[in-house]
């Protein structure tokens, strides 16, 4: 029925406040403060996570509180803990069946760089094989330090393209320059 | 082969790959099913492929190495005491417990004694670090069977152990505060408060979880006489620590072989009867009572005294020594460069970790650096049985055994 | 039955072929011919009361003749005692019979033997990679593979993660060779210039660069 917005009975700027804005930060705020985490715990990493999830830190501050292992319900992938080469076709395939927008955090000094773990088995560094936006240091880093972690990705969602981010691979592309490449939190 | 479990065989390439292993399925009308190794309740990076006959499991593989990080061969490139940050990392829920463990086998090694207080101050970390285990473990086994509550309960109480360890090493968590023949630095002066304070709070929270959990209906169907672990079957298979004692045995090495300060205090050793899910619980909870209970007779009668031994050649000499003197000039100097020589031979040394017996094989061929170190680790030797205590249960009694064995793969996996 | 006892049965079953460890820091071991590890360990378990293996390693020893030790570490839960088995391995022919019908416990820690030092365990039941992937084509453990590792393929479900490259050591480990005391290459400590400083020693015509 084609009935004119201003025409709807209690949706003249009293009752109803309609807020005017780009479709891009709206966009953007609802996802930033939505990015449900992909969990991917592989080791020490993977304990403070789970404390930064937990009552003490609350991540659910930022509305990530909802963990979810499934990665076709996830916007952004947690590394927490050393990636070996057995574990990394794993990652890899979690990571794929991501849906675009996603983010990727290399918590800790294993996932960004192998860490102090240089032997054999051990992949050094997850950028090896996916995209990393925000690298945390640490070993393992603080539950602050992923929070902070995560307030960077929430920087790099809120200066994002956000409605053409819907059809482009990832990464998202972002207007501020700073923004563009990977991000690195000190994670003590 | 039928039209249904054609169906359901083309299902997980992960299982299917030709190079990722996989069990011949039987043919009928069973499914083989890949659990992990990046799901929610394996607790870490465990792969299980079952094969099930409807919901019921028939037979399972257990799958490891994802956290295979090369401990051992490291370990044959560093002196013993860079190797000290890997055992933090071990079993990660209890980082303490496995420094000191480590820590006795150097010193056995090299036949040096640490003076009384380094003794009690390390059964204080030890019995700190079990109560975060097992109160980890509880928290995470009951939100795996759906207490969600119980979880946060004890993320709560473990963050105070948390502040704890972070007030007396500078780290909360994989603190690395042992050295071989000491500590890191002699106690904090508001440690000893403050563990105090953590332990006069810490029976009502354990109450808490107790009224949450052991008497609950759910909790109960779902873990009384489930996966099921007899007396004989735990010793054949090597099983350690609280699993083994949930089957009835009576065997404890604080109280077996007495190491460190242990001998001093008194404390009971809870066992179960049943061997099922929830006697491994009931004895998770009271030995975190009994954890309390050693730790108050702990900072009761904490010696005072040196906290390392005065041997040059063992431990680092202080820096205002250092810089000044000449002796203790070269010791800094052999001890870094070179590690602590160790005389050729071969030990083995085992601590009561909350998850069981670790274990250190060292073999010396003199030097600073090991020729072999072999981790005797308990979640290595427990998971063996998850085999036997998952078949002919349900799909969903899976979490409740995987939890109930409470293991860490950093640790099994080393 | 306690650990001088228990040796002293193996003696008389065995005779000459066990051969008793100088006793260190209160630890008792004794050494057996392959052969025989899987007769002595059954007598150790129903005649001797050692019900528990609490583990199984293998040592590579590089150079020595057998080059490979596998090391069993029996306990007695009513005796409360240890005794460590060793058995000598030589490389040209690595089997040894397996003892995972005597203890269950032993199924997987053959089966990390074997995934690590390449040991054969006549009669294991299911004998393969434990903690690297069955299409791994390297024993880690053994003294002739570097930490950092050598390349190597992934499993094929894997194949879009790349491939296994050796890890970056940067001249490292910085530590002196095992065994040596007060090491006269100390200096640089890096294991690639001793190892150059060593073979120029042997061999004063080679030109290379130290």
């Amino acid at each position: 029925m084609n009935r004119r917005i201003e025409d709807t009975p209690g949706l003249n700027g009293g009752d109803y406040p309609v807020i005017a804005t780009r479709l891009d930060a709206a966009i953007n705020w609802i996802r930033k403060n939505s990015c449900w985490p992909q969990p991917m715990g592989l080791a020490c990493c993977a304990i403070e996570l789970m404390a930064a999830g937990a009552a003490r830190f609350d991540i659910s501050r930022f509305g990530a509180e909802v963990m979810r292992f499934s990665p076709r319900q996830a916007d952004c992938m947690i590394v927490a803990g050393t990636c070996t080469y057995k574990m990394s076709g794993v990652v890899k395939r979690v990571w794929d069946q991501m849906a675009t927008p996603k983010w990727c955090i290399a918590m800790g000094a294993c996932a960004s760089t192998g860490g102090m773990y240089r032997s054999y088995s051990v992949l050094q560094g997850i950028d090896h094989l996916i995209p990393v936006d925000v690298y945390i240091s640490g070993c393992p880093p603080r539950p602050e330090a992923l929070l902070e972690g995560f307030m960077a990705i929430q920087r790099k969602i809120e200066h994002s393209k956000g409605f053409s981010a819907l059809k482009s691979p990832h990464p998202a592309p972002v207007e501020a320059e700073a923004l563009a490449g990977p991000i690195i939190i000190r994670g003590e | 082969m039928t039209a249904s479990s054609h169906d359901l065989l083309v299902a997980d390439a992960a299982s299917r790959a030709h190079e990722a292993w996989c069990p011949e399925a039987a043919g009928d009308d069973r499914m083989i099913i890949n659990l992990g190794p990046q799901h929610p309740s394996t607790h870490g990076v465990l792969r299980v492929v079952l094969e099930l006959e409807g919901e019921q499991i028939t037979r399972l593989w257990p799958d490891i190495g994802f956290l295979h990080r090369g401990d051992e061969k490291i370990a044959e490139n560093m002196t013993y005491q860079q190797f000290l940050p890997y055992t933090d990392r071990l079993d990660y829920l209890a980082p303490m417990a496995n420094n000191v463990s480590y820590a006795y086998a150097v010193e056995k090694l090299l036949g040096v004694e640490v003076p009384p207080r380094c003794h009690y101050i390390r059964v204080i970390c030890c019995e700190l670090s079990r109560i975060a285990s097992h109160l980890l473990g509880l928290g995470c086994y009951a939100m795996d069977v759906g207490a969600m509550t119980v979880f946060l309960y004890t993320m709560r109480e473990r963050e105070k152990i948390m502040d704890l360890f972070e007030r007396l090493s500078g780290a909360r968590y994989t603190s690395s505060y042992t050295r071989i023949g000491g500590l890191a630095n002699d106690l904090t002066p508001d440690f000893i408060p403050g563990v105090r304070a953590f332990l006069a709070d810490l029976p009502a929270a354990v109450d808490e979880i107790d009224g949450l959990l052991t008497r609950n209906r759910i909790f109960v169907d779902r873990t009384r006489d489930v996966g099921v672990l007899s007396r004989e079957q735990a010793i054949d298979l090597g099983v350690t620590g609280p699993n083994l004692r949930a089957s009835g045995v009576d065997w404890d090495l604080r109280k077996a072989h007495p190491y460190s300060a242990y001998g001093d205090f008194e404390f009971a050793v809870p066992l179960g009867s049943a061997g099922d899910c929830y006697d491994r619980f009931l004895v998770r909870m009271e030995e975190v009572r009994q954890s309390r209970n050693i730790l108050l007779q702990a900072i009761d009668r904490l010696p005072a005294g040196p906290w390392h031994v005065d041997d040059g050649k063992v431990f680092l000499p202080p820096k205002a020594d250092v810089l000044t003197k000449m002796e203790p000039l070269i010791h800094q100097f052999m001890l870094v460069t070179e590690g602590i020589n160790a005389p050729p031979g071969e030990i083995y040394f085992s601590a009561e970790n909350p998850k069981g017996e670790l274990g250190f094989t060292i073999v010396s061929k003199g030097g600073g650096v090991p020729h072999r170190l072999k981790i005797r680790a308990p979640s290595f030797v427990n998971l063996q049985a998850l085999s036997l205590l998952s078949v002919g249960h349900l799909l969903s009694d899976m979490t409740a055994i995987l939890g109930s064995l409470d293991f860490v793969m950093g640790e099994c996996d080393r | 039955m306690n650990t001088p006892e228990a040796i002293q049965l193996l003696k008389s079953r065995f005779g000459d072929a066990v051969t008793e460890h100088p006793v260190f820091r209160d630890e008792q071991g004794v050494s057996l011919p392959r052969e025989r590890i899987s007769e002595a360990c059954r007598l150790l378990k129903t005649e001797a009361g050692f019900n528990v293996l609490t583990d199984l390693a293998g040592v590579d020893n590089a150079d020595a003749v057998p080059r490979f030790e596998v090391h069993y570490l029996l306990y007695s839960l009513s005796a409360r005692c240890r005794l460590r088995l060793v058995v000598g391995v030589p490389s040209e022919d690595p089997v040894v019979d397996t003892v995972s019908d005597v203890w269950a416990t032993a199924n997987w820690h053959e089966r990390e033997a074997f995934d690590m030092f390449g040991l054969q365990f006549r009669g294991h039941p299911d004998l393969r990679r434990i903690l690297m992937w069955d299409g791994y084509s390297h024993h880690p453990l053994r003294k002739d593979f570097p930490v950092a590792g050598l390349p190597a393929s992934l499993p094929a479900t894997a194949e879009d993660a790349g491939a296994v490259e050796s890890a970056p050591m940067a001249g490292g480990p910085f530590v002196s060779a095992t065994g040596t005391r007060s090491s006269p290459r100390r200096e640089p400590r890096s294991f690639e210039t001793a190892a150059a400083r060593d073979r120029a020693v042997t061999d004063p015509d080679r030109k290379e660069e130290i």
